[in-house]
């Protein structure tokens, strides 16, 4: 069998990310379509370390730091808003959330 | 890179995780999921030459953040949406969500098939990749984007203190 090249990591990646894609756009739990955006976050942090592992650069591997800490961030927002909605509402889909609609 | 076989069976069991994250009813068994998804990356992240973000990638992605979902999810009672069970499928936007999907899938097969990912083979030996030298390269080539993060990070933890906090409330 031939040996593993970066066409195989960023394949996998891009399956992950459509995954993802997919999630967000089926879903109607706003908590999985978070968790479907999360994967999408994933699979872009495989693409990086696969090109700083094939660059032989360190420069990937910072990036993942970064995209990790917005992540991080992000969830924290995204699960307080969440719940600030759920509050408000009693119900976390997203069909039920058009407020905004004229 | 790695051992192929080991490749395909870690390719394996990241994509049916995230099927299963995808296509589960119960929003914990998805989050358990994604656990595992997770934690299959971090496993590639230490084929991949970063000993460093496999740890990182076990402790906050798998660790904490996928704890602050478990909790929000068991704090809602938000398992399964209330009312139809089916109205997750078979409305028009499902379909349509499919065909986009496909096009993805199609155009990332496009791009790696006409691209030269492919013929490109690194049999270089792996550079140090260690804490102390990704800490080296953070600290000198990336110390402001380190500070920006910083500023984030307390910008996101004010904001969800502020959005917790009743208006006109006297904290």
């Amino acid at each position: 069998m031939s040996e593993v090249t970066i066409g195989w990591y960023i394949a996998l990646s891009a399956i992950l990310f459509a995954i993802g894609a997919l999630g967000v756009l089926i879903r109607r739990n706003a908590i999985i379509i978070f968790m479907s955006i999360e994967l999408m976050l994933n699979a872009s942090n495989l693409a990086f370390v696969a090109f700083a592992r094939h660059l032989n650069d360190l420069d990937g591997q910072i990036f993942v730091f970064f995209v990790i800490t917005v992540a991080a961030a992000e969830v924290a927002v995204g699960l307080a808003l969440i719940v600030a909605i759920f509050r408000t509402k009693h119900s976390i889909n997203i069909d039920d959330m058009h407020m905004l609609k004229g | 890179m790695g051992n192929p076989i080991i490749f395909i069976i870690l390719a394996a069991i990241a994509v049916a995780a995230a099927l299963g994250m995808l296509l589960s009813r119960n929003a914990v068994h998805s989050a358990l999921f994604l656990v595992l998804n997770f934690t299959t990356i971090a496993v590639f992240f230490l084929v991949l030459n970063a000993p460093f973000l496999f740890v990182t990638q076990i402790t906050i992605y798998a660790g904490a953040i996928m704890v602050l979902f478990v909790f929000v999810v068991m704090l809602l009672g938000a398992e399964q949406l209330r009312g139809d069970r089916t109205a997750e499928v078979g409305k028009w936007q499902t379909w349509f969500s499919v065909i986009l999907f496909a096009a993805l899938i199609a155009t990332f097969v496009y791009l790696l098939a006409t691209g030269n990912a492919d013929t490109m083979v690194n049999a270089e030996a792996p550079i140090a990749a260690g804490p102390a030298e990704v800490g080296l390269r953070l600290f000198e080539a990336y110390v402001f984007p380190f500070e920006v993060a910083s500023i984030l990070l307390l910008v996101a933890m004010v904001g969800v203190v502020a959005l917790r906090t009743k208006r006109g409330a006297n904290v």
